[in-house]
């Protein structure tokens, strides 16, 4: 240190170090995503300044957090390298197969989520197996998946009519409030985040993740059970998608057969937008949440302002090949 | 040329095994049908299977290229509600608006691959965001069900030629003839099976990549648009369905996988994605056929789609080296 140069020089210039080494630890497509929520809102807010409100931030985030825990899923196996087509109808079968226990009388009632959160799982795991042991290629198998939890659900709602009204315990979690008036959807959210954010860095299973994402056969060959951890992120993705269609099922009071629909590929976007590398490998879990809160905004914003259907459709598109093409692109041939 | 016959065999083991399945399958369904096969029946089954066959088409030619694209369906249902518009009048009239459906088609092909190649976007990102901004098209368009189609030509079409041959058939075999053989044996075709093998080895032989991936993509919109146009010549309307669109993706690359052509692209041909969506289609007649509830078929149609992607597991008993699993 200069000893010439007086204390508080050297305080700033310390201070703006750790600032640039702060910067460079941000990822470019976080700060772009997080910009264009700041963008987005701004333009909302010249529409009209109730844009700006608490309320209508909240009940944006409550709307965010099922999305956010179905991209939650499809974000790990994107970073495995792979893909999960199979999101409409298991998301459906969460919410359907809750639904049904909560006819199964008192316990049923109790068990309503975890049933569904199971049949979840159980979808996923099959996915898993196909990807990890077969060797098929994802897009497929979740396909696949995909056909037989639709065949499975049509059968059941139709030859067996069970119940489509959701439980108290899960209209709690999906429209209640609780503390400091925050919704419980947003709260449900904050902690599957947390608790798959420190899976997915503070654990071995999460940086084999990585690591199959980088490269499987490196990953294989450095002692990782690789096949395991495929067919555990596949589980993990399906019991998000089922626990994030228990919850729709709770905020619409009811489940239906198309309610996954439109959730395959808002997810997909918003954790490609949150900066993820769709070949996988690399993604952090603050961008997909920047994704998430982008693409519900954008959403809201676009049908708060009137623009017609296929208007909204058409920009949304544009807003994601423009947002990628800032920060989204490959390398050269020749790099 | 001795010893060929064992490549060739080799290079269309998918095409053929879909083949033969389709076969089998069909006579199954064509021996058990209550009216049996008369003419009707055959061009009923063949419209349904045309349709989907082009998608398939469509989507082979990108998956040649080792990408994919999600928006095919959206392609068909903006031609879709196109051609219900602009597709009707005097014979000068309907051949423009033929040419401009397909032209539409060839631009929003275009667009993906302009994207692709110069943006350097994955295809399957791509191609959803694309697919957004196309069935917004279609919806601009036709924001209700309806529209008109030339009927003659429809009728035509979707009819019988002389002979009681479905004139769809003939229509999947132009198609064949004029865009699939003469792009596979073009030096451009060439170069889209050497990008979806390697792309790295291919740039590093001069093959023109970025040619190659343009015409693939441009085909495909173009092949998709006229899916599109073929659909509204069997239901002489047009409807802006997401659902539809979606369920036409999907089921094009169920078409493609059990039509033997590979999703890492490479390799593979349009004919066996030909034969993957007609057996496709044949799957969901045969439950008809056997007269099993209708409830149940939807889950039959998904258990006979993952037994079949199930089958490609067979590779696996003749690795040799555990490394080989892994990419």
């Amino acid at each position: 240190m200069d000893e010439s140069r007086t204390p508080a020089a050297r305080l700033s210039d310390t201070f703006g170090h750790r600032c640039a080494r702060l910067w460079k630890h941000v990822d470019p497509a976080i700060a772009w995503a997080f910009g264009c929520i700041v963008l987005v809102l701004s333009i909302g807010s010249l529409y009209s300044s109730s844009f700006l409100s608490p309320e209508y931030l909240l009940q944006q985030l409550k709307v965010a957090s099922f999305l956010g825990i179905i991209a939650t899923g499809t974000m790990v196996v994107i970073l495995l390298g792979q893909i999960d087509l199979s999101v409409p109808w298991v998301v459906a079968v969460g919410g359907m197969m809750s639904t049904a226990a909560t006819g199964w009388g008192p316990l049923g009632n109790v068990l309503a989520i975890p049933v569904g959160v199971a049949c979840g799982v159980a979808l996923g795991l099959v996915s898993g197996v196909g990807v990890a042991f077969l060797r098929i290629p994802s897009m497929v198998v979740t396909l696949a998946v995909n056909a037989v939890a639709q065949g499975l659900m049509i059968a059941h709602t139709g030859g067996f009519s069970p119940q489509d009204a959701s439980s108290p315990a899960m209209r709690f979690l999906a429209t209640g409030h609780s503390v400091l008036g925050i919704p419980n959807a947003l709260l449900v959210w904050i902690v599957v985040g947390i608790a798959v954010s420190f899976l997915l860095t503070r654990t071995t299973f999460g940086r084999i993740v990585y690591a199959i994402g980088n490269r499987e056969r490196a990953a294989y060959l450095s002692g990782a059970r690789t096949r395991l951890v495929v067919m555990a992120a596949f589980a993990l993705a399906g019991g998000l998608s089922a626990f994030g269609g228990a919850l729709l099922a709770g905020y619409a009071s009811k489940a239906a057969q198309a309610m996954g629909d439109p959730y395959l590929l808002p997810a997909i976007a918003a954790v490609v937008l949150g900066g993820t590398s769709i070949l996988g490998g690399r993604g952090s879990y603050l961008g997909t949440v920047a994704g998430v809160i982008l693409i519900t905004l954008l959403q809201s914003i676009l049908s708060v302002m009137q623009i017609e259907e296929f208007g909204r459709h058409v920009i949304y598109g544009v807003v994601i090949i423009a947002m990628l093409l800032i920060y989204g692109r490959g390398r050269r041939h020749s790099e | 040329m001795r010893g060929d016959g064992r490549y060739w065999l080799h290079e269309h083991k998918g095409t053929l095994l879909a083949f033969a399945a389709f076969i089998v399958m069909f006579t199954i369904y064509a021996a058990n049908h209550p009216a049996g096969l008369n003419a009707n029946v055959a061009t009923t089954a063949a419209n349904k299977g045309v349709l989907l066959a082009i998608v398939a088409i469509a989507q082979t030619l990108v998956v040649l290229t080792a990408g994919i694209d999600l928006s095919v369906g959206m392609v068909m249902v903006l031609a879709n509600c196109l051609a219900s518009t602009i597709v009707d009048g005097s014979p000068l009239m309907t051949a423009l608006g033929v040419m401009g459906v397909l032209f539409v088609g060839a631009a929003c092909g275009a667009i993906n691959g302009l994207i692709v190649i110069y943006g350097r976007l994955q295809p399957i990102v791509t191609t959803i965001a694309t697919g957004a901004v196309y069935y917004g098209a279609a919806l601009a368009l036709r924001r209700v069900p309806g529209g008109d189609v030339n009927s003659s030509l429809a009728d035509a079409l979707t009819g019988q030629l002389p002979g009681g041959i479905p004139a769809s058939l003939a229509l999947l075999l132009g198609v064949v003839l004029v865009v699939w053989l003469p792009f596979r044996r073009s030096v451009i075709g060439r170069a889209a099976y050497a990008v979806g093998s390697s792309e790295i080895a291919a740039y590093m032989s001069g093959v023109p990549i970025q040619r190659a991936k343009f015409v693939a993509y441009t085909l495909s919109g173009i092949l998709a648009s006229a899916a599109g146009l073929f659909l509204t010549f069997i239901t002489y309307s047009g409807e802006a369905s997401a659902a539809n669109g979606s369920t036409y993706t999907l089921y094009s690359i169920a078409a493609v996988v059990l039509g033997g052509v590979s999703l890492f692209g490479g390799s593979g041909s349009a004919v066996g994605a030909i034969f993957g969506a007609l057996m496709f289609r044949t799957i969901g007649d045969l439950l008809f056929v056997f007269n099993v509830e209708p409830l149940w078929q939807p889950l039959f149609q998904g258990l006979v789609l993952f037994a079949a992607v199930c089958l490609g597991t067979a590779r696996l008993l003749r690795v040799h080296n555990r490394l080989d699993l892994y990419g």
